[in-house]
């Protein structure tokens, strides 16, 4: 692709936000218009709306986009529209509005679970694609289920590769791929509608803040794989296969990446931290368990030539000497409660650093306190580049208005460098 | 058998669990008081409790230290001759506490039951999503000196309010101290909400409830 299909006001947005990446000082502070639901609700639709109308949910964004004209943004869609697809194959691993007695308007949730047990580590790392296939997959989806009948297939060659094929003539397999080519439509009409709207609003100047996302390593087994629980535990009853687990997921959870990503101009990857913050692990436990195997992921999709945009949750105050072990210019770290002006000092000549107006003073304040926030936001964090304005963990499902407003007024009025 | 009782401790405290279950197992065998045995396990608890409130352990070994404490109970308890069973410790008080309605997180509010339990106060865990009328009847029920509100998201921060709206409500506000805590909740919260406090993690949780009643047993 080249520049000449961009407009000037897309490639001004997106140089501002490169030149931050790079710890250079544009013209002004970038901000970023990142929500989950607050865009979708602004426009007077219910989370469940937003989770079931693609092109409404588009409109929302657009009109939003158009009010608060930010320098990037994000079509959430692959993150909350996807309970008709979730309909059909009977997806597990949510909760979420209007579905199985969840109201309308509130939040999905996800289910914490044991959805592989200590035993399987060993499956996992002799042939994950089995394990996905014949276990892992079966639990997290009613569709999935009848795969778990299916047979290993590198345990067959020659004639019985043929003979296998009664596997897939079964009843319950053939509806399960009938399903899944169901909820595969669907999903399809959903990522259509994104490239439509990515296309329209690329074409009114705005540039996407993400192109894909993943996840760290221990989050990957603790949250999706184990459960919190299980993850804890096995820092001390599994502990080496954890380790091994770890160090073999962590070039396919960035080839996901780099595969999602594509060949995108926008080579931004979101990637949220969950169980490295503290208080849930130690220091020691965080050097050993969370930080070697996603610094792998990291590297990896550097090398790729993609910006890891790490949202570090919660507080993270006393990781920053180690999470600063990364090449110079070439991350985001989005702070939640992590003390981001300590985090200035530490890393501001090594990452871009963005963030982190408290969710609470969205909510619950006034603009007047906003404005301060930012200036100081602007003042500390923003010196000399090297920062992008936004809420702690993007803009709050229940933020005022007139809050989100004086974030953006703030930005680009304050936020211009002399 | 001061030496066993130290090697258990030790083991529990280090999170040595195959050697805690075995010596444990092995002491029962050996005709091993099962309630002293468990009174060593709640004195190695509090260790575990008193390193995290140092900041020496965290989350994973207070998830560790309970596994093996269940893991010891189950064995030890069935073996309890006595007629009333385990005596039960005196509680320093009162706490219903649940993760309020809209909001599934439970992580949180489990580490606060599991420290609020090892420093003595009987807690009262509603669960998750809980009700607003819940946590009503569970104060009529259960007269608490303290209520503890958790919640994760943000809209946990309206269910809050609503929550002490209605204990406010029904006549029960001046009879409880409330405190709230999760997630993104910070003072400009406590306001929102109108509880009497808040806590960033599990310890102010402890530190809250000491200061409103008591460390030493009143009943």
């Amino acid at each position: 692709m080249t520049n000449l299909e961009y407009n000037d006001d897309y490639i001004e947005r997106e140089q501002r936000v490169l030149d931050v990446i790079a710890l250079k000082q544009p013209d002004r502070v970038p901000i970023f218009l990142y929500s989950t639901f607050w865009q979708a609700r602004h426009a007077g639709m219910t989370c469940e709306e937003a989770m079931y109308d693609y092109e409404r949910l588009s409109a929302a964004i657009k009109d939003s986009v158009l009010e608060f004209e930010p320098d990037s943004y994000t079509l959430i869609h692959p993150a909350i529209a996807l309970g008709p697809t979730m309909e059909i194959m009977g997806y597990q691993q949510l909760k979420w509005p209007g579905h199985e007695g969840m109201s309308p308007d509130v939040s999905f949730q996800y289910i914490d679970a044991e959805y592989m047990k200590a035993a399987e580590y060993d499956e996992y790392l002799d042939d994950p694609t089995g394990f996905y296939l014949r276990r892992y997959l079966p639990r997290i989806a009613k569709a999935y289920e009848p795969l778990a009948d299916l047979p290993d297939f590198t345990s067959l060659f020659y004639t019985r590769l043929i003979h296998c094929t009664t596997s897939f003539a079964d009843p319950k397999v053939i509806e399960a791929f009938e399903t899944l080519a169901r909820a595969g439509r669907e999903a399809n009409k959903m990522f259509a509608e994104v490239s439509r709207i990515g296309a329209e609003m690329k074409d009114l100047g705005y540039p996407l803040c993400q192109s894909a996302s993943g996840g760290a390593p221990f989050d990957y087994f603790a949250d999706y794989l184990r459960g919190s629980k299980q993850g804890m535990l096995d820092m001390f009853r599994n502990k080496d296969k954890l380790l091994a687990a770890m160090d073999a997921a962590a070039p396919r959870i960035a080839r996901g990446i780099i595969n999602s990503v594509g060949d995108n101009r926008c080579r931004i990857a979101f990637i949220p931290i969950h169980w490295g913050l503290d208080g849930f692990m130690s220091p020691v436990q965080f050097e050993n368990f969370f930080w070697p195997s996603l610094r792998k992921v990291l590297m990896l999709l550097i090398e790729a030539d993609i910006v890891p945009n790490l949202l570090w949750e919660g507080d993270c105050t006393s990781r920053l000497e180690v999470i600063k072990d990364v090449p110079v210019g070439k991350c985001i770290y989005f702070f939640e409660r992590t003390d981001i002006f300590k985090a200035k000092e530490i890393l501001g000549d090594i990452v871009c650093l963005r963030g982190n107006i408290p969710a609470s003073m969205m909510t619950t304040g006034n603009p007047d306190d906003v404005v301060e926030y930012c200036r100081k936001l602007i003042d500390v964090v923003g010196k000399d580049g090297g920062f992008i304005m936004d809420c702690g963990v993007g803009i709050p499902d229940e933020a005022k208005t007139e809050n989100v407003k004086a974030m953006f007024d703030t930005t680009k009025n304050y936020g211009i460098y002399g | 058998m001061s030496t066993e009782r130290k090697t258990l401790i030790n083991y529990i405290v280090e999170m040595a669990e195959d050697e805690a279950n075995a010596l444990a197992r092995k002491m029962l065998d050996n005709g091993y008081d099962p309630l002293e045995l468990l009174s060593h396990c709640r004195e190695a608890m509090d260790i575990v409790g008193s390193r995290y409130e140092q900041g020496e352990y965290f989350l994973p070994e207070l998830m560790m230290a309970g596994e093996m404490l269940n893991d010891i109970s189950g064995i030890a308890k069935p073996l309890i001759q006595h007629a009333g069973g385990e005596e039960k410790k005196k509680s320093l008080g009162t706490i219903v506490l649940g993760t309020v309605y809209g909001d599934l997180h439970d992580i949180g509010k489990n580490i606060v039951t599991f420290m609020l339990e090892i420093n003595g106060y009987e807690v009262i865990d509603l669960g998750i999503d809980v009700p607003i009328a819940e946590f009503i009847s569970a104060i009529e029920e259960h007269e608490p000196q303290v209520v503890a509100l958790s919640g994760f998201l943000t809209l946990a921060f309206d269910s809050m309010k609503e929550t002490v709206e209605a204990i406010t409500a029904a006549g029960l506000r001046n009879k409880v101290k409330i405190m709230i805590g999760g997630g993104q909740v910070d003072e400009a919260i406590m306001f929102h909400t109108g509880a009497d406090a808040f806590g960033l993690n599990a310890l102010t949780a402890v530190s809250l409830c000491k200061g409103w009643m008591g460390e030493e047993a009143t009943t």
